[in-house]
């Protein structure tokens, strides 16, 4: 039933040297070389899921919860800042994420995706199995482009349009690159150390919660911020974004198989009953310790335990997948109340509290229900104290390179153009003063 | 001439309009409005934030009417707006100097 495309190509063998014994090895190995037609539907499938992740889901998710003043702003930060992060990746991200330099970084080899053909493979996980490499790219591309969005949420409503390009900019080239590097290109620092971040835990969720955090610092409270009345203005909105979102996940966290195979309906399952359990667990949690269960909450629970199953996806078994998002529903309920009045920062719309707080929750988890003995993929070598260790260290890194990347970025987009809009621009509202339009008329 | 305004709670404005249709008062006007009395606000929760909404939905309904017809509408808002819990509102009675009907020029009680 599998269509197998052998790439053997005529053309290839007529650019053969003459034939001499290691020729024909290199013929043999080459003749063994196999791309997959269902492989390759698949991740542009997924790819498609990814875009439709930030557009629209992020950007409705985002949007319904800012006051009506300042939707367009929101969606035009996330729209741009994906096309942007999208864009730099075809210039230089895939060569600095993907080809092989040093443990932190790749080379500049493929800049402007110089040297990629349409002929141009790139690895899957099985040995001689390969996708197209622009599907590949597309694929990662739209990674780049949503971490970036991501961020936006945490300095919604009153940072400068320009000063979120600037520091999306910086902070992409300098943190999403090489985090993506270490833990996905060949080489990678994390990657060598054994980390398992199956879809993008740290390289996504961390990465872009702990630039949020920083950003809701430097950027500093909306005005008004714990006085006046700051409700979304569209739950409605929030709940078709947040449901979008989990739709999309399954090409960002079964797409990240790279391959239709079983490893992909592993991935599959668990992003669908991981969700499930954490829609569920923050429900609760808010019936029992606020009195009653909100429509955003349980938005909110969905997006926790998203995040949460995204780096244990490919290596926990269903069962190990609903333990993650219950807890995730629970930690990140706590992630947007107790922790987040302990930093005291206005962290918008809790990008932190739910990608970072969950994004650790997942990486840490992953180490644990990864054993076999609890259903997941781990060989019988696995050992997970050793595995929770090297799972901490990865956020570790991760927390400190983003946080130090962030700062610096925030800094410079400071000096260069002021993070913040005036006072009069912040209280006319972003839609006005920014872009020139309203996204309501009555 | 009495100028009559009550304070509602929004879904009984039907059954107000119709009450006050069958005394025989001819017209009213209708304002969506938001007010606090006793009932006072509620707390809206969102993740860790917590409003204070101060202000209710009301509905304010206006009505023009002659001395003798008086009682009978306070009576017929009062008997259509109750629900005999706390936010049921308020009438307010004010006397009425003039009133001119736009079209014909007629004042006073002519022109209710």
């Amino acid at each position: 039933m599998k269509t197998i495309h052998t790439l053997l190509s005529a053309s290839l063998l007529v650019g053969l040297p003459a034939v001499s014994g290691g020729a024909l090895a290199q013929e043999a190995a080459e003749a063994a070389v196999e791309v997959h037609k269902g492989d390759v539907a698949w991740i542009m499938t997924a790819t498609l899921l990814v875009l439709m992740m930030a557009l629209p889901g992020l950007a409705l998710f985002y949007g319904g919860l800012v006051r009506a003043k300042n939707m367009l702003s929101v969606l035009m930060q996330v729209m741009t800042v994906f096309s942007l992060n999208a864009l730099l990746f075809a210039v230089y991200g895939y060569s600095l994420a993907f080809t092989e330099g040093t443990p932190f970084i790749g080379s500049l080899d493929k800049v402007f995706l110089s040297g990629v053909t349409i002929d141009s493979l790139a690895d899957t996980f099985t040995d001689n199995v390969k996708l197209p490499e622009f599907a590949f790219i597309a694929f990662q591309a739209t990674f780049a482009g949503i971490t970036g969005a991501l961020v936006v949420g945490a300095f919604a409503e009153r940072m400068k349009f320009s000063a979120v390009l600037i520091f999306s900019v910086i902070w992409f080239t300098f943190c999403y690159l090489p985090i993506c590097h270490m833990v996905w290109g060949p080489g990678g620092y994390l990657l060598e150390d054994g980390a398992l971040d199956f879809a993008g835990g740290t390289v996504v969720h961390i990465n872009a919660g702990i630039a949020g955090l920083v950003g809701a610092y430097m950027v500093g409270k909306r005005i008004g911020f714990g006085r006046e009345s700051m409700a979304p203005h569209s739950l409605t909105l929030t709940m078709v974004g947040a449901s979008l979102l989990w739709v999309g996940w399954f090409g960002f966290n079964a797409g990240s198989n790279l391959e239709a195979t079983s490893g992909a309906a592993l991935a599959f399952i668990n992003t669908l009953f991981a969700t499930a359990a954490a829609v569920l667990a923050w429900s609760l949690a808010e019936a029992l310790l606020k009195g009653k269960p909100s429509m955003l909450g349980a938005a909110s629970g969905a997006v926790a335990g998203l995040v949460a199953i995204t780096p244990a996806c490919g290596s926990v078994g269903p069962m190990g997948a609903i333990v993650i998002g219950t807890l995730s529903g629970f930690i990140c309920l706590w992630g947007v109340n107790g922790l987040k009045h302990m930093l005291g920062a206005d962290d918008a719309l809790d990008v932190f509290g739910v990608h970072g707080v969950g994004g650790i929750v997942g990486a840490i988890l992953t180490g644990v229900f990864a054993a076999p003995a609890l259903g997941g993929t781990g060989g019988e070598d696995f050992a997970m104290g050793a595995q929770v260790w090297i799972q901490t260290w990865s956020v570790i890194v991760t927390i400190v390179w983003s946080a130090v990347v962030a700062f610096i970025a925030y800094k410079i987009a400071d000096i260069l153009v002021g993070l913040r809009v005036p006072e009069e621009e912040e209280r006319e509202g972003l839609d006005i003063t920014a872009h020139g339009e309203s996204a309501y008329r009555s | 001439m009495k100028f009559i305004t009550a304070i509602i709670k929004p879904f009984k404005l039907d059954e107000v309009r119709e009450a006050l249709s069958a005394i025989g008062v001819q017209g009213i006007t209708v304002t969506e409005v938001k007010g606090f009395g006793r009932q006072k606000g509620h707390t809206e929760l969102y993740r860790g934030a917590e409003y204070v909404v101060d202000f209710l939905p009301k509905v304010k309904v206006e009505a023009a009417v002659d001395d003798n017809v008086l009682d009978q509408a306070l009576e017929a808002i009062e008997k259509s707006a109750a629900t005999g819990k706390i936010g049921d509102g308020k009438i307010f009675v004010f006397d009425l100097e003039q009133v001119i009907r736009i079209r014909t020029g007629e004042t006073g009680t002519d022109a209710l």
